[in-house]
């Protein structure tokens, strides 16, 4: 029951921030939204006993992400405009072709066979890093690789062009 | 909470970021709605990792938020660079390679 009550609170705090993030017409109040649903996803890692992942999210996207996205928000002239109004041809189209999205993942749920709720969770941030240093040590190797082309990558295109 | 609880959740998350990508005019707000996709996909890894009692999905969801973040970064100073030509994000503006 407690946990039914938990994972309810949290789904609709998740979907109605993002729910707003897409559809307000300030970009900071969407971006500080978004920030929201980043951090209710943390809390749904909580309810499924992720709590290593929920520290991450929490510290990645609530802490990282979400404020590089409100500098760049002020940086730009973006924060004393409001998004042109999309025509309302064209968010009819996305409505329904988000509705057709959900419908289709919601049809292929009911007719598949899901796996019941096992009672013990064996998964801990132990686990993760073993398997991180043994069987997926190439991928992880490559993330690295991935982290520092993107550095390098932000430095470069940032950069203001000497005159 | 049952398995498919999840997965519709997740559903309706990539839904509400599917809506925003097509809806939204502004390159900011596309990167919003990129997000909260990516974010669903991390919550069906994650509920599935649970529920099949394997690392690999967590493990495969770090990867996906280091990825994620990568992309934020880049994009943004992409973003940047788009305003310092341009003077404005919106996506229309930026259209003169268009075939």
């Amino acid at each position: 029951m407690g946990a039914f009550i938990a994972f309810a609170v949290i789904a609709a705090a998740l979907l109605a921030s993002a729910f707003m993030a897409v559809s307000t017409k300030n970009l900071v109040r969407s971006v500080l939204w978004l920030a929201l649903t980043l951090f209710c996803t943390g809390a749904l890692y909580v309810t499924l006993e992720a709590d290593f992942l929920a520290s991450m999210q929490v510290i990645l996207y609530t802490g990282g992400v979400i404020t590089l996205m409100l500098f760049t928000v002020m940086l730009t002239d973006e924060i004393h405009r409001v998004d042109r109004a999309s025509t309302s041809g064209r968010r009819m189209a996305g409505g329904l072709l988000a509705a057709c999205v959900f419908g289709a993942i919601s049809a292929v749920v009911w007719v598949s066979d899901l796996p019941a709720l096992p009672e013990t969770n064996t998964i801990t941030a132990k686990t993760i890093g073993r398997s991180f240093m043994t069987e997926h040590l190439l991928a992880f190797e490559a993330l690295s690789m991935l982290l520092l082309a993107a550095i390098i990558g932000a430095i470069v295109l940032a950069r203001r062009r000497d005159p | 909470m049952p398995l498919s609880a999840y997965i519709l959740l997740s559903a309706a998350l990539f839904s509400l970021g599917v809506y925003g990508a097509l809806t939204r005019r502004n390159a900011i707000g596309l990167l919003v709605s990129v997000e909260l996709m990516a974010n669903a996909a991390n919550i069906n890894l994650v509920a599935f990792s649970r529920y099949l009692g394997a690392a690999e999905g967590q493990a495969l969801t770090l990867f996906t938020i280091a990825l994620t973040v990568a992309e934020a970064v880049v994009g943004l100073s992409l973003v940047l660079l788009l305003y310092r030509s341009r003077k404005s994000l919106q996506v229309e503006d930026a259209a003169e390679m268009k075939g």
